[in-house]
C-alpha cells in the first residue's frame, strides 16, 4: 500500500479509537480531502471532527492549542510546508511553551503534519523543507515521515505522549510504497530495526555486516528512500559497502545508533532536503566529531540542497536539489 | 462573584506556610489557587460597592508594591501594571463562573488577582520563587491556574482562547472563553484570522479590548487606522461599548456582554475605552504629564470612591495595606 492511503487509514484508525483527537486544516473536508488526498473520507465518517478551516494558518495552530490545553489531541494539517512560517509565533511562542512555563500545569499535545519537499515543479514557494527551522526549538519533537517507518505505530507513539509535533511528510513519499522488512530483504538488503522496536526508532540498511560497511549515511524521509536505491547501486556497481540509517524522529535525534555505526564505519555522511547551512546535518556532524574525535577516517559530510530558491523548472529544480548522484558523488569522498 | 477558593477568614501570617503545603502536594498536578485573602477579595457579605473598591485598591497597591520592591532591587526582569484600569478587571470577573476560563496578556496581575485573589501565589510567581504560581519560571507575564492564563505575545493568545472556546462547546460544557487584549494588539493578524473563525464556528469568546489609548509609546491615532468597534462588527461580533472608569458601570456592561454571550453561545466583544496611567513596563513613559494628570482625577478609585464614606475607605485602605504588608512579608519568607 502507498504511504498516502496509509497515512490515510492510520488517520481514520485513531480518530474512530481516540474520542480526543480532533483533525483541522484548509480543504482537508470531502469531497476535496485535502490538497494531497491524506484526509480523504475522514469527514464524512466523523462530522464535525474533522473540519475545514480558514486560510488562516497561524489562528488553526492557536485553536489547536487551546484544545489540547482543554485535553483534546488536535491534528492540523498545513497544506504545504512552506506555510509553517505563518504558524512559527504559535509553534515556538506558545504551543512548545506552556508546558515548560507553565511549570507542568498543563500539557500542550498539539500535532502538526505537513506535506514538505521539492521534485514537482511546484516552485520557491510550494516545494520547501523547511524543518531546520524548528529543529532547535526547545520542547518540540520533530518526526519525519518515511516510507520504512508506519505511520500507524508513529501515530500511536505520539498520541500516548505530551510532546508537541511536527510532522514532516516529503511530498514524493505519498505515492510511494511502503517499504517493509521484507521488501527491502527482497532486494538483497538487510534490514534492521535498532533499538526496542520502538515505533520512532532509526532503522538500519546495509548490504553486508556493518563490519564490512565504509560509510554510514544518515538520511530521513523521501530522501531515505533515494539513499536506500544508492546503497544497493553503489553495492552492486562499485562493491562499495554503506549503512543507511534512518531515523523517523529527527529532532531530538537520538544519537545513540548512529554512534554506534560511525564508530566502526569511520566516516559519515548526512542527507537532507532542506537548504545548505545551519542544517540537520550540520549538528549531527558536530555530535559525532563530539564524540568520536580521533576515531574518525574523515571529516563528515553534510549534504543538502544548494542555498538558494527551489526553480519550479524541471532540470534546474533536479540540480539544485539533492538527489542521489550527488549522494553518490559524497558516499565515494567519504569512503576513501 | 466566583471565589477561587474556601472563603473564610484567612489569616496572612498562615499564608507562606499553606502555600509551600499546597505546592508539595500539587507538585506537578494542577494547582489550585489559595484561598481568597477576604482584606483583598472581600467578603460574600459585604456591599458590592464596598467590595469593588477594596478590590480596586489591593490590585492598585499590589502593583505599586511591585514597583516599589523593582525600586529597591528586589525583583527581577519587568512587570506591565494596569493602574488606571483596576475597574476592569473587577467589573469582568464578577460575572464569570469557575468553568469560564480567562486569557490574559502581558498585562495581566490585575486580570488574574481579580479572578483568584491568590496573590501570595502571584507575588511569589514574580519573586521567582518556586511557591509561585509557575514555580518561578513563567514571572510577571507567564500565568497558569485552573481557569486562568496568560501569555506575553501580542494576539496568540486570542486563537489559543478561541480553541478553548471550542473545547468547551465540543465537550458540551455551557462556559465561556475569555480573552483580554489591549487596543495595541489589534494591530495583529492572527487576531482577525481568529474573529473570523470565531464567528464562523459560533464559539463562546468574549473579547474584551481595554482601549488604554497607548500602545506602549505611540498614541493610538498613530498606530490604527479608523474605529475599534468596527474591528469586531466586521466580523459579525456584537459589541458591548463603553468609556468609562467607574467601575458600576463597566459592571453593568460587563453583565451584558457575559449575559449576552452566555445566552447566544457565541462570540462577543466588551469594548472599554479606558487610560493607563502608569508607564507601559518601568520608567518608559514619555506621555505628555498634562495628559496623565488629567486622567489621575478621573481614576478608577476616585470616581468610585465617592459614593463610599471616608471612614470606610480609610478602613478599608487600613485592611488592605496591612494585608499587603503581610503579603510581602509571607512571599519573601518562601523559597
Amino acid at each position: 500500500m502507498i504511504y498516502a492511503r496509509t497515512l490515510n487509514d492510520t488517520l481514520g484508525r485513531i480518530i474512530d479509537a481516540d474520542s480526543r483527537v480532533v483533525i483541522l486544516g484548509e480543504d482537508i473536508e470531502d469531497p476535496y480531502g485535502g490538497a494531497f488526498k491524506v484526509t480523504r473520507g475522514l469527514s464524512s465518517g466523523f462530522p464535525g471532527r474533522v473540519r475545514n478551516t480558514p486560510i488562516s494558518e497561524g489562528a488553526i495552530v492557536g485553536v489547536a492549542a487551546g484544545l489540547a490545553m482543554e485535553g483534546f489531541r488536535p491534528i492540523v494539517e498545513i497544506m504545504f510546508g512552506d506555510f509553517v512560517t505563518l504558524c512559527f509565533d504559535q509553534i515556538v511562542n506558545h504551543v512548545t511553551k506552556f508546558q515548560a512555563m507553565y511549570d507542568n500545569r498543563v500539557t500542550c499535545p498539539v500535532i502538526v503534519r505537513t506535506p514538505s519537499g521539492g521534485g514537482r515543479g511546484y516552485g520557491p514557494t510550494h516545494s520547501q523543507s523547511l524543518e531546520k527551522h524548528f529543529l532547535g526549538v526547545p520542547h518540540l519533537t520533530t518526526v519525519a515521515a518515511s516510507a520504512f517507518h508506519s505511520p500507524q505505530q508513529i501515530f500511536e507513539k505520539v498520541l500516548s505522549q505530551d510532546a508537541p509535533v511536527l510532522h514532516v511528510e516529503h511530498k514524493l513519499l505519498y505515492p510511494l510504497p511502503m517499504a517493509t522488512a521484507e521488501t527491502v530483504s527482497s532486494q538483497g538488503l538487510i534490514f534492521e530495526q535498532l533499538g526496542d522496536g520502538d515505533a520512532l526508532t532509526t532503522i538500519a540498511i546495509r548490504p553486508v555486516h556493518r563490519e564490512e560497511c565504509r560509510v554510514t549515511v544518515v538520511a530521513y524521509g523521501y530522501q531515505a528512500t533515494q539513499a536506500a536505491d544508492v546503497v544497493l547501486q553503489l553495492a552492486m556497481e562499485e562493491e562499495l559497502f554503506v549503512e543507511l540509517l534512518v531515523p523517523a524522529q529527527i529532532a531530538p535525534v537520538d544519537l545513540e545508533p548512529l554512534e554506534a555505526s560511525v564508530a566502526v564505519t569511520g566516516s559519515v555522511v548526512t542527507v537532507e532536503e532542506g537548504t545548505s547551512g545551519w542544517a540537520w546535518g550540520t549538528e549531527i556532524a558536530h555530535q559525532m566529531v563530539s564524540r568520536l574525535y580521533g576515531q574518525m577516517r574523515k571529516a563528515p559530510i553534510v549534504l543538502c540542497s544548494e542555498r538558494s530558491i527551489i526553480p519550479s523548472e524541471r532540470r534546474r529544480e533536479s540540480e539544485m536539489l539533492v538527489n542521489p548522484s550527488k549522494m553518490k558523488r559524497a558516499i565515494r569522498e567519504a569512503a576513501q | 462573584m466566583y471565589f477561587a477558593g474556601p472563603a473564610e477568614a484567612q489569616n496572612g501570617e498562615n499564608h507562606a506556610e499553606q502555600r509551600m503545603e499546597r505546592i508539595a502536594t500539587l507538585k506537578g498536578k494542577q494547582c489550585d489557587a489559595m484561598p481568597p485573602d477576604p482584606r483583598f477579595a472581600g467578603s460574600p457579605g459585604e456591599t458590592r460597592a464596598f467590595r469593588f473598591y477594596r478590590q480596586m485598591l489591593s490590585i492598585r497597591r499590589f502593583e505599586e508594591t511591585l514597583l516599589d520592591l523593582f525600586d529597591r532591587g528586589l525583583l527581577n526582569g519587568t512587570t506591565h501594571c494596569c493602574i488606571g484600569q483596576e475597574a476592569n478587571c473587577v467589573a469582568v470577573m464578577e460575572h464569570l463562573r469557575e468553568e469560564d476560563h480567562v486569557f490574559s496578556n502581558h498585562r495581566c496581575h490585575g486580570h488574574y488577582l481579580a479572578r483568584t485573589w491568590d496573590a501570595l501565589g502571584l507575588l511569589a510567581e514574580i519573586m521567582g520563587k518556586e511557591a509561585g504560581i509557575c514555580g518561578g519560571l513563567g514571572g510577571s507575564q507567564h500565568i497558569c491556574a485552573p481557569g486562568f492564563k496568560s501569555n506575553g505575545v501580542q494576539g496568540g493568545i486570542v486563537p489559543v482562547a478561541a480553541g478553548i472556546a471550542m473545547a468547551k462547546r465540543l465537550r458540551g460544557i455551557d462556559a465561556l472563553s475569555v480573552v483580554f487584549v489591549g487596543d495595541g494588539t489589534l494591530g495583529e493578524g492572527v487576531v482577525y484570522e481568529t474573529l473570523n473563525i470565531a464567528s464562523l464556528w459560533q464559539l463562546p469568546l468574549l473579547v474584551v479590548c481595554e482601549n488604554n489609548e497607548w500602545s506602549q509609546s505611540t498614541p493610538r491615532q498613530s498606530n490604527m487606522w479608523g474605529d475599534v468597534r468596527e474591528r469586531f462588527t466586521a466580523f459579525g461580533l456584537p459589541v458591548h461599548e463603553i468609556a468609562t472608569t467607574d467601575v458600576l458601570q463597566i459592571d453593568q456592561a460587563a453583565e451584558e456582554a457575559v449575559a449576552a454571550a452566555r445566552k447566544a453561545s457565541s462570540p462577543r466583544a466588551l469594548l472599554i475605552h479606558t487610560y493607563r496611567l502608569c508607564h507601559h513596563s518601568k520608567n518608559d513613559d514619555n506621555r505628555p504629564p498634562q495628559e496623565v494628570e488629567g486622567r489621575w482625577k478621573e481614576e478608577p478609585l476616585v470616581v468610585h470612591g465617592e459614593r463610599i464614606s471616608s471612614e470606610d475607605r480609610e478602613r478599608i485602605r487600613q485592611e488592605v495595606d496591612e494585608a499587603i504588608e503581610e503579603l510581602v512579608s509571607s512571599a519573601r519568607s518562601l523559597t
